[in-house]
């Protein structure tokens, strides 16, 4: 066994724990605002739009992350148009492309839990809102966001933690978050087992410190909707 | 010379789906070992389960897949050359990739399945006892037909992101569709053409898989009331 090496290589994997946590932070954080629109447009009156919504989160659940990764990072590659555009500095870049590609699919997932949350919101609270002559964005901000969000608690939970897990497929455009640490140290040191394992043991710290913050946040937002006891 | 190249990648993915039914049977049979394991009273059958399902959850797809495809065959090999043997193991991609989707989807299937197991009211087992029915005849007859209606909205969403989880096996070098999409993507030089063809091959099995599913589940909830909206 060599785990000096991985004792040497310390600071690697912290820096790599650090653009994992960035990059799950970013794409979570940008794909929560995104997904509250989402969701209520998921569930508004015109079939247009809900199906528009339907249709996006679709196709984003429905294809691997890994393809549309590579439909990013490689294929835009394939449009002379795009490449001669402004905007090819930034579509050139791994960690723009991989967030963009994140972000999408975060919030097709993020968005379905919060329509599902929506869905669940019992009728009686909607019309009492409307007796009370709120407007349709007072309603959204005082009633649908807050009852939509905390009865989501639980599945957002284990949406954060796929996200967390989804960042270690940056490493197959040369990022190196943790996971692309521990392969470019098995390629430099020819050891396969200590980089991997070191990888594992990090991802599951930091999903186990996600579990215990969500556990936390149902205690204080969604206590709630427990059965009462006693 | 475009169509032949499309015709490769869309054979690969026959490969896929073979990879993606055997993880599936594989997860099967862990899922109901290990749901029955959870819900015995033996602390020394549930802990290791408990663990198993934890450690496996914890941890990335990606990175399982190196573990067991890398990590695994280093390990055993130092184990074997400390023993003398001589003698060197090494996995295919195709049953690096089966067993660590098996492994990875047999852990969510042991919570849909115990979940489902929680859903089937005791009392009917008792009456099933009652009537002097065999262990066996209980579970084959009793729990499992109800089993599978309560496990099938959870059962299809582990087999939905199963079958997208094939897709990683290609980064071991199985030579899936993926795989025949990027080499047939830098052979012409159309990336977009050819990765859009493998996503919409994943697309159509999940609309397809949505579709089976969602017919056995109005089979299975036959006579089962549903609340009126």
């Amino acid at each position: 066994m060599s785990w000096d090496v991985i004792f040497d290589n310390f600071g690697r994997f912290a820096d790599g724990a650090q653009l994992t946590l960035l990059l799950t932070l970013i794409a979570l954080g940008i794909s929560f605002f995104l997904s509250i629109g989402l969701a209520l447009l998921r569930n508004s009156h015109n079939p247009l739009l809900r199906n528009l919504v339907g249709a996006y989160t679709l196709v984003f659940r429905g294809t691997p992350l890994l393809i549309q990764l590579f439909l990013i990072y490689y294929g835009l590659a394939q449009f002379e148009g795009l490449r001669q555009s402004f905007v090819w500095p930034w579509l050139s870049s791994p960690l723009i492309c991989v967030l963009l590609a994140f972000v999408l699919n975060t919030t097709a997932y993020t968005t379905e839990i919060f329509a599902g949350g929506l869905r669940h919101l019992p009728p009686g609270e909607i019309e009492a809102a409307r007796a009370y002559g709120m407007s349709p964005w007072t309603q959204a901000r005082r009633i649908l966001v807050p009852a939509m969000l905390s009865r989501s608690l639980t599945l957002y939970g284990n949406e954060t933690i796929m996200m967390l897990h989804a960042t270690s497929l940056a490493s197959t455009v040369t990022l190196m978050e943790i996971t692309g640490v521990a392969r470019n140290i098995t390629l430099n040191y020819y050891i396969q087992f200590e980089p991997y394992v070191t990888a594992g043991a990090i991802y599951l710290a930091l999903t186990f410190i996600l579990v215990g913050l969500f556990r936390f946040a149902e205690y204080r937002w969604a206590a709630y909707l427990q059965p009462r006891r006693g | 010379m475009l169509s032949d190249y499309i015709t490769t990648v869309l054979a690969a993915g026959w490969i896929s789906l073979q990879l993606a039914f055997l993880a599936l049977s594989l997860a099967v049979v862990l899922g109901l070992l290990g749901a029955l394991c959870k819900r015995s009273g033996s602390r020394l059958l549930r802990w290791p389960v408990e663990v198993y399902t934890t450690v496996v959850r914890g941890i990335p797809d990606l990175v399982l897949m190196l573990l067991v495809f890398y990590s695994l065959p280093a390990l055993l090999n130092q184990g074997l050359e400390g023993l003398g043997w001589d003698y060197f193991v090494e996995f295919s991609p195709f049953a690096a990739g089966c067993v660590t989707l098996g492994l990875i989807f047999g852990a969510y299937m042991t919570e849909t399945f115990r979940g489902a197991l929680q859903g089937i009211p005791h009392s009917q087992i008792e009456a099933a006892q009652a009537y002097g029915l065999s262990r066996w005849r209980t579970f084959a007859g009793i729990v499992l037909p109800q089993m599978i209606r309560l496990a099938l909205p959870g059962f299809t969403n582990n087999w939905l992101v199963l079958v997208k989880g094939t897709a990683l096996v290609s980064l071991l070098g199985l030579h899936d569709i993926m795989f025949r999409a990027r080499g047939a993507a830098e052979a012409t030089g159309k990336p977009f053409t050819f990765y859009l063809i493998a996503g919409g091959f994943y697309l159509a099995i999940t609309v397809v898989s949505l579709l089976a599913l969602r017919w056995l589940g109005k089979r299975y909830s036959m006579g089962v009331r549903e609340l009126s909206r």
